[in-house]
């Protein structure tokens, strides 16, 4: 047990966890200072990450924990998350009295249940991982709960991920009952084409992964439960989970069965093409930015899963860069969100947006450059992610991926353009508050410029994540 | 040359554009501040350009003025450099936008700060277009320039400007999105995104076809050719006169520049199976549009249908390929770039007095607007091709070299002409003479000052090189010349290497 330091991170947490709840308990009115103090948490997991030689790949528990460069690059992604929707929700929290000690703390569970899972190199602590978090965020989901939309994206999420987390036990089960272990490792050795118990349980494990991410067609309670819930956690939906669920699926494919790619691969190719047609055919009639949100993040993910199914790193790395960019412009695009807001009441519809130009130029140019940038515009930062995508779509020659990835651009264009539209060229209406907290403004601030100028400096993220080797 | 000049003249503006961002704004002193800045750096931009060109060595066919920088790492560097064809199509941008920003204070009231902003970040976008040498840092700059266009037509444009912007927005990012595709493939295949070095490398001669379509697709659109072109029409009409102008003017010459860099310089073989596709659609473009533009009754649609026209002796002479179709298609495109511009001005001018863009509404005109008048004659007549404008140097070297390819499609091409002049003189007999019909035409102002500069300055360069268009073609000439040779080499070496 001497290298229990490199789990330093997640026992970090687990203790701030439960320091936490206890000081929320015994002292009154301590909200304010448990949400401070979880940030605090989050920044100390952060340089404990950092304290670390980041380059290492090491092993604990027999070989069930890993930690490498991905593992810590996800971490940080994740953790990130955790600290932006912590800095923006603040006053959306307070204005509908959920401004609760449970909410960080669950905030913080569910990343340590993320963290788990990034690092997971085992079927069961992976699955032990899978479920801290949700079951944290199906708490989260329903925590306005005197709003019955907000009860009901609970229930929801709470059937539908139970039921995946199911069919992904019994994928678990399988795998372990022809494999006769659950280490990623081992299972690797043992793959060969002929064991189809194995490609069920594949199978089985990828449908309760697409769920987690919602890939078409897996994605039926995505647009409710992100329509539902605060808007705060809908924020944290959009992001951390993604980023979990994608490591889990880069580490399951790609250490025990990249033998048997061509078991696999037909499955994500038809994921990814099939949440790119729907996520941009179906955002066009949405009127709830919300629900528009979702949508384009199911589409979203299927350029990221498009990148995985190449089979090369180069694929892996290029999903990588696409989600860390796909961070960034939600963190912005939220933001937004969390702007409008008149007289204590927040609005979400696309026609809220009626004239926002004129209103607040500032607000309208962010959200615009996050638009255009969403829909892949050069030389925006989401143009480069789906640059990395296509190249190493192309690398393998998938034409027929790429070209139907590009066309997808083009109708989810459409629907981006659509609120451009609505924000530049329509009317205006009453103007919103502007009391915007710190947090907030230094969030949108920092993902528009870090979108609107990433193309001077490209190759600093692509020299990050290159060095993340899986194969 | 150490320092970074074309990068400075690409960059200029942008830091204009973000000076004036952080402009106050104010009723009328902002007015000035922004008026004063943006056509400081416009005009600056102007004579760094000119300055380029007198440094610029005629006698090379090399790129010049090379930069190069690592950008993203091991993929693509950050290329620019320029030869004789380029540096006309800067010397276009950089003319046609002080002049744009001139016609946009005097007739934009709403918002004039966040319009020329727009104008500002554009013309770095299309100086970028005119001088990359890299694939991607040309898609990069291609791709960004719908970004300010789309705001300029939605924002700034007439009743339907909504459909026009997505639908100028949608067609170019479809036909884009291809040329996306063929840039990576030419990556994975040579492994270099770099125009000098792909140049030198020929491309693969199995994918030359697909690649060229690719291309195609994306300039075809942008150009536009027949019968890709119907979002152009209503791009013009809905946009206002400087979006109109920028549009005409240089947007459409992204293309044509195209044809020439790419197409014809990466893809030999294809350009040679693919002329006659080509020439087919470039002839339906003359004869078609013309025969649309003689029946209608706005006046800017008629102007667009126009372009459409004048594109089409312009991918005609490309696609020649020898010495005076080229050249007279470059000479084409600066010249249309001028005449369309002043003909979209003097659009704006009247739309401005009479708000109205019908030609039924007008009528007589030369007796209260004599000024104006004898201008638009100079520049109708340019756009028909009278000797004595540059108008007639593009067109008779365009239908020089269409001879010596083809007797027929020189014949067929010719007939557009005679098209052209019936279109352009019934518009101007229509509107300049005849009587007063109305009763507002009356109470009409001549040309005010500064509408006569900026209509004169571009009048002057329009006769100037019609009657001498010596500097043009020395600039150009070497180039061509040089551009033919490495397409005759490569189109040999290739069907050599490949037997």
């Amino acid at each position: 047990m001497d290298k229990l330091n490199i789990i330093y991170p997640e026992i970090f947490i687990s203790l701030s966890i439960m320091f936490l709840l206890l000081l929320g308990v015994f002292k009154n009115n301590s909200s304010n200072l448990v949400i401070s103090l979880s940030v605090v948490a989050l920044i100390g997991t952060l340089i404990l990450i950092f304290g670390y030689p980041i380059n290492t790949n090491l092993e604990i528990f027999n070989g069930s924990y890993k930690i490498d460069y991905m593992s810590s690059y996800m971490k940080i992604l994740t953790i990130l998350s955790g600290i932006f929707v912590l800095l923006t929700s603040l006053k959306f929290l307070k204005i509908f009295k959920i401004l609760n000690i449970e909410y960080p703390i669950l905030i913080l569970c569910s990343i340590l249940g993320m963290m788990v899972m990034i690092s997971s190199n085992d079927l069961i602590v992976f699955y032990i991982g899978l479920e801290l978090q949700s079951l944290a965020l199906y708490v989260l989901a329903a925590f306005n709960r005197d709003e019955i939309k907000s009860s009901e994206a609970g229930l929801k999420y709470f059937v539908l991920s139970a039921l995946s987390s199911g069919l992904l036990l019994y994928g678990c089960s399988l795998i372990y009952g022809f494999s006769g272990t659950t280490n990623f490792d081992e299972i690797s050795y043992l793959m060969n084409n002929d064991q189809y118990g194995l490609t069920f349980g594949i199978v089985f494990i990828i449908v309760g992964l697409a769920f987690k991410i919602s890939a078409v067609p897996f994605h039926m309670w995505a647009p409710d439960v992100y329509e539902g819930s605060p808007t705060s956690v809908t924020l944290f939906f959009a992001v951390a989970p993604k980023v979990a669920a994608l490591t889990v699926i880069i580490r399951f494919l790609y250490v025990p069965f990249i033998n048997v790619i061509d078991q696999w691969q037909l499955i994500i190719i038809f994921l990814s093409i099939a949440s790119m047609i729907f996520g941009s055919i179906a955002a066009i009639g949405q009127k709830n930015l919300k629900r528009l949100i979702a949508y384009s993040s199911i589409g979203h993910m299927g350029y990221a899963l498009a990148g995985l199914c190449v089979g090369t790193n180069l694929g892996i790395q290029s999903s990588i860069i696409y989600i860390s960019i796909y961070l960034v412009m939600n963190f912005g695009f939220f933001s937004c969100l969390f702007m409008l807001k008149r007289n204590d009441k927040y609005f979400e519809n696309i026609e809220d947006l009626s004239g926002l130009a004129k209103n607040h130029p500032l607000i309208s140019l962010s959200l615009m450059i996050i638009l255009f940038s969403l829909a892949g515009i050069p030389p925006l930062a989401g143009f480069f992610a789906k640059l990395y995508i296509f190249k190493a779509v192309l690398h393998q020659s998938m034409y027929y991926l790429a070209i139907i990835g590009l066309l997808t651009t083009v109708i989810a264009a459409y629907y981006y353009l659509r609120i451009i539209k609505i924000m530049y060229f329509d009317l205006e209406k009453e103007k919103y508050d502007k009391d915007y907290n710190l947090g907030l403004k230094f969030t949108l601030t920092v993902s528009t410029i870090l979108i609107l100028f990433y193309f001077v400096y490209p190759s600093k993220l692509i020299n990050i994540i290159s060095q993340i080797n899986i194969i | 040359m150490d320092f970074p000049i074309l990068s400075s003249i690409i960059l200029l503006p942008t830091i204009g554009a973000f000076f004036l961002f952080f402009a106050k704004e104010s009723k009328n002193k902002s007015t000035q501040t922004v008026k004063y800045v943006s056509l400081f750096v416009t005009i600056t931009n102007f004579f760094i350009s000119i300055y380029i060109w007198y440094l610029f060595d005629k006698t090379s066919a090399d790129f010049q003025f090379l930069e190069e920088k690592e950008w993203l790492e091991g993929f693509i560097n950050y290329k620019v450099g320029i030869d004789g064809i380029s540096i006309l199509f800067i010397i276009l941008t950089t003319f046609i936008t002080p002049i744009c920003i001139l016609s946009v204070i005097n007739s934009i009231n709403s918002r004039l700060k966040d319009f020329i902003i727009a104008i500002l970040i554009m013309e770095s976008l299309m100086i970028g277009v005119f001088c990359s040498l890299d694939l991607i840092i040309f898609y990069l700059f291609f791709e960004g320039c719908l970004i300010p266009m789309f705001l300029i037509i939605g924002i700034w444009g007439g009743e339907r400007r909504v459909y026009s912007a997505f639908k100028f927005f949608l067609y170019t990012l479809l036909g884009s999105v291809l040329m996306l595709i063929a840039i990576i493939v030419i990556y994975l295949t040579a492994e270099t995104t770099d125009l000098i070095k792909l140049y030198e490398l020929g491309i693969d001669v199995r994918f030359q076809n697909l690649l060229w379509l690719a291309f195609f697709s994306s300039f075809a659109v942008k150009t536009p050719m027949w019968p890709v072109h119907t979002w152009l029409p209503d791009a013009h009409v809905e946009a206002p006169t400087a979006g109109s102008v920028l549009l005409a003017a240089i947007l459409l010459k992204m293309a044509g520049y195209g044809f020439i860099r790419f197409s014809l310089g990466l893809f030999p073989i294809a350009s040679e199976f693919f002329t006659p596709l080509v020439y087919f659609l470039s002839l339906i473009a003359i004869i078609y549009t013309s025969l649309v533009a003689l029946m209608q009754d706005d006046i800017k649609k008629l102007i667009a249908y126009s372009s459409v026209a004048h594109m089409g002796y312009v991918t005609l002479g490309i696609f020649t390929i020898n010495q005076q179709g080229l050249e007279g298609s470059i000479i084409q495109m600066i010249s249309h770039g001028l005449v369309s511009a002043a003909l979209f001005l003097s659009v704006g001018v009247l739309y401005d007095r009479f708000h109205s863009r019908l030609i039924k509404t007008y009528g007589g005109l030369v007796l209260v607007m004599p000024k104006y008048s004898v201008l638009l004659m100079i520049f109708a007549l340019s756009a028909i091709g009278l000797p004595g404008t540059t108008g007639f140097v593009g067109e008779f070297l365009i239908l020089i070299g269409a001879f010596r390819d083809s007797f027929l499609v020189a014949t067929i091409a010719t007939l557009g002409v005679i098209l052209c002049a019936a279109y352009m003189l019934w518009l101007y007999k229509r509107v300049i003479f005849g009587a007063l019909i109305n009763n507002n035409l009356f109470k009409a102002n001549d040309l005010n000052k500064s509408e006569m500069i900026f209509l004169t300055i571009i009048a002057i360069p329009t006769l100037f090189f019609g009657f001498y268009p010596e500097p043009l073609l020395s600039t150009i000439e070497v180039s061509v010349k040089g551009l033919i040779e490495t397409y005759n080499y490569n189109l040999i070496n290739v069907v050599e290497n490949n037997g």
